[in-house]
């Protein structure tokens, strides 16, 4: 920037010989000090484009009754005040009542799902520190299941869990006897379990990638010094892993929990459009409710809904662990 | 420094334009001009065994067209599961194709939204007449009292399709005509891994329409004559129940159906895993799947006493599709001329034909090659004893809430829980509360 500077002005120099000296520094300095937000700008367009516009049309159609009459042209759909917000919070009545539940459905899922996946990824990461023959084969093999692409990996579950030919009950119940019968996993209340699985089957390898990288950071004298004092490998664990991790744990649980609670692709690829109750996650919840039943007015109330909580998840997170960093300064 | 300014310059001019094409599309609320006379977009939705053989059926009736008119249509077809999704959006941008095909039940729920074009007289008159149709397919075109919102293009009708070699082997000998007959000769047919008869029990549609036949029997609906939801009439409770109960209490359909949404049912029909199949124009179907003509028989869908006719005695919905005009399309000529080539007499046959429907044009139904034993039955059913789903706005919401109730009901049947007057009457009421109040 320091060398490109004057010669920008030469440029404008050279470009407008006649005007007067004053304005014309201060334009130089305005295109200087403009020159960065100049190029910020396509970014903030297009990010405006493809986040805020959406957002705030979004906000917009919650007020409105969007039903089917009037989709065709949402201007002359009638405002709704704060209609579609009393019907989605009055969990006396069927419609708030149903998005209460698969509020609790997804918060429950979401707790196990982020829970397991961080244990799971930990644990992988925490055995594979040391050097072993095979450890580049293993981590390659754990990271296969987030590099697939999600249809593929969800729709080959899907096969895996079907009753009458799926792998799962073939293993369960034909080879290990373990059921009675063979049993449903994308019906009734087994789909609970089925959607746990296949959420932490294709969220753990995330987990394990970042605490791996966050674990190359911890000196290994911390370690040395540890078994020189007769540390045993869970006290180490104990006193030099975790609290080292802590920083980039925060930052997973977060963004774990946000990618969970969020997850559209999942559910809906293995239940398709209508999720049984066990397995009724907000987001395939939401979308039933405006696509299915063509009232885009509730449906969009029941997104902000969403979003301001999620809003205040991430808000309270932010603070209580950015507080927990400048105690430990 | 110049070429950073012409590159901070074009980055700016980029994202203008890209602003500006992003928002430039917006809707369009006008009705349809002629500014693109030279070319169409259709979407077809997935009549044959898959979208390639549909392509394969449709690609040169299309280059016929082009030869006739000079007019070029560019073809799409649409998947079920995504065609109503896909309409509602394009309705919504005011983007979409000129000319798409829709199922003939969704007519009314389509027409609300006024996003297609309406078929008064006048425009009738530019294909040929209303006339030319018979009146069972227009009775699923739209609303009572308004223009249809479509055309019909295609008739399917339910039919009972029996596997002759099982139904001898059980010693069955005739195809059941009532419900009792029915669950009788199921019986017999369960047993050593094969089952009675097959169902599609995640499939909201399908089950809808079952439920819907049922209750007709029953002398109910699920809709007052004023088109509010009346989901919960003792009629509606007890078809539900009737038709949930093949599986939970006659246990003449194996519990794994209640996970078909694909079509798996006709497969295991072809592949003689069960005897029976209640399914609408599956011939073609069941030849793809390599199974021969002289295999199975086609008999009216059953009914709970005496023989097929109106009023309690329907024994099957008026199934079709149904083709559109889209009302923002901008070849609106071009589209009409579309819709005449694609109901004329000559296409209908050819049409029809290949996907073993019935052409809702009577002069290409009084046609030979829709007289075999096999279209002979769809054809009077259509004629004498099926009835239009309700033709009113909320029948798309109603498909999906009552079919997704059938779908637990099915789901609980197939865990070995109790499937009672209750629990039907129960998931019900929860189906009319999901419906719109305004």
């Amino acid at each position: 920037m320091t060398a490109t500077a004057p010669a920008a002005e030469a440029t404008v120099r050279k470009s407008s010989p006649g005007t007067a000296r004053g304005p014309r520094r201060r334009t130089g300095r305005l295109r200087r000090v403009g020159l960065p937000y100049l190029l910020l700008l396509p970014a903030l367009l297009l990010e405006l484009l493809v986040h805020l516009v959406p957002m705030v049309i979004g906000i917009v159609m919650s007020f409105k009754e969007l039903t089917q009459f009037y989709i065709r042209d949402w201007s002359t759909a009638p405002w709704a005040g704060l209609d579609n917000y009393t019907v989605s919070v009055d969990f006396d009545a069927p419609v708030g009542k149903a998005l209460l539940h698969s509020f609790l459905v997804t918060v429950a899922f979401t707790v196990l799902s982020v829970g397991l996946c961080w244990l799971i990824g930990t644990a992988a990461a925490v055995f594979m520190q040391d050097t072993f023959r095979g450890r580049g084969l293993l981590r390659a093999l754990f990271l296969v299941p987030y590099a697939l692409p999600v249809y593929a990996a969800v729709i080959t579950w899907v096969f895996m869990f079907q009753h009458d030919n799926g792998l799962v009950n073939h293993v369960l119940h034909d080879q290990l006897g373990l059921t009675d019968k063979p049993s449903f996993w994308l019906i009734g209340d087994n789909s609970f379990v089925a959607l746990l699985t296949v959420s932490v089957w294709k969220g753990w390898p995330f987990a394990f990638l970042i605490v791996m990288a966050g674990l190359q950071n911890i000196p290994r004298e911390l370690y040395e010094a540890a078994a020189l004092d007769g540390a045993g490998m869970v006290q180490q664990l104990r006193r030099i892993t975790l609290p080292s991790l802590r920083p980039v744990n925060q930052v997973l649980v977060l963004v774990l929990f946000l990618w969970t609670f969020n997850d559209f692709n999942t559910p809906y690829v293995l239940f398709g459009k209508s999720a049984p109750e066990a397995a009724d996650l907000i987001s395939v919840h939401i979308y039933q409710a405006s696509f299915v039943t063509w009232n885009f007015g509730t449906g969009s109330a029941m997104s902000v809904l969403l979003l301001l909580f999620l809003l205040v998840v991430t808000g309270v997170h932010l603070a209580l662990t950015s507080r927990g960093r400048r105690t430990a300064q | 420094m110049r070429s950073i300014r012409a590159a901070a310059t074009g980055a700016v001019m980029l994202s203008l334009a890209l602003a500006a094409t992003a928002c430039g599309g917006g809707s369009s609320t006008g009705g349809g001009s002629n500014d693109s006379p030279k070319e169409l977009t259709y979407w077809a939705s997935n009549q044959g065994a898959s979208i390639e053989v549909d392509k394969k059926v449709l690609q040169p009736e299309l280059d016929k067209f082009e030869k006739q008119t000079g007019i070029k249509v560019k073809l799409e077809v649409v998947p079920w599961s995504d065609l109503l999704n896909r309409i509602l959006t394009a309705t919504t941008s005011g983007q979409g194709p000129d000319v798409l095909n829709i199922g003939n039940t969704w007519s009314a729920s389509l027409q609300a939204t006024g996003g297609l074009l309406p078929w008064d007289d006048a425009q009738f008159e530019k294909i040929g007449g209303k006339d030319r149709f018979v009146d069972s397919a227009l009775g699923s075109t739209g609303a009572e009292g308004q223009p249809p919102a479509a055309v019909p293009l295609y008739s399917m009708a339910y039919a009972l399709y029996y596997n002759k070699q099982m139904f001898a082997d059980a010693g069955i000998d005739a195809p059941p005509a009532t419900w009792d007959d029915f669950v009788a000769a199921g019986k017999k047919l369960s047993k050593d891994g094969k089952w009675g008869t097959a169902m599609e029990g995640s499939n909201p549609s399908e089950n809808v329409h079952h439920a819907y036949v049922f209750a007709k029997q029953h002398g109910a609906g699920f809709f007052t004559a004023d088109g509010t939801p009346d989901f919960t009439s003792d009629g509606a409770v007890a078809a539900v129940k009737q038709y949930v109960d093949l599986m939970a209490k006659d246990k003449i359909t194996a519990p794994g159906n209640a996970e078909y949404a694909q079509n798996q049912s006709v497969s295991d029909f072809a592949k003689g895993r069960t005897g029976m199949l209640l399914w609408q124009s599956a011939s073609a179907n069941l030849t793809s799947q390599g199974m021969s003509e002289d295999a199975y028989g086609i008999a009216p869908v059953p009914v709970q006493s005496g023989t097929p006719g109106t009023g309690r005695q329907v024994n099957s919905m008026v199934a079709g599709i149904n083709l559109a005009v889209f009302k923002n399309t901008d070849n609106l000529d071009g589209a009409t001329e579309f819709v005449k080539f694609m109901t004329s007499d000559a296409e209908q046959k050819i049409l029809n034909t290949a996907y073993s429907s019935i052409p809702p044009v009577k002069a290409a139904q009084a046609d030979a090659a829709f007289n075999t034993p096999a279209n002979a039955v769809l054809k009077d059913t259509l004629a004498k004893s099926a009835v239009a789903l309700p033709q009113v706005p909320d029948e798309s919401q109603f498909e999906t809430a009552v079919g997704t109730a059938v779908k637990e009901l099915f789901a609980d049947a197939a865990a070995g829980r109790p499937v009672t007057i209750d629990s039907v009457k129960a998931a019900l009421t929860k189906a009319q509360q999901q419906m719109p109040t305004k």
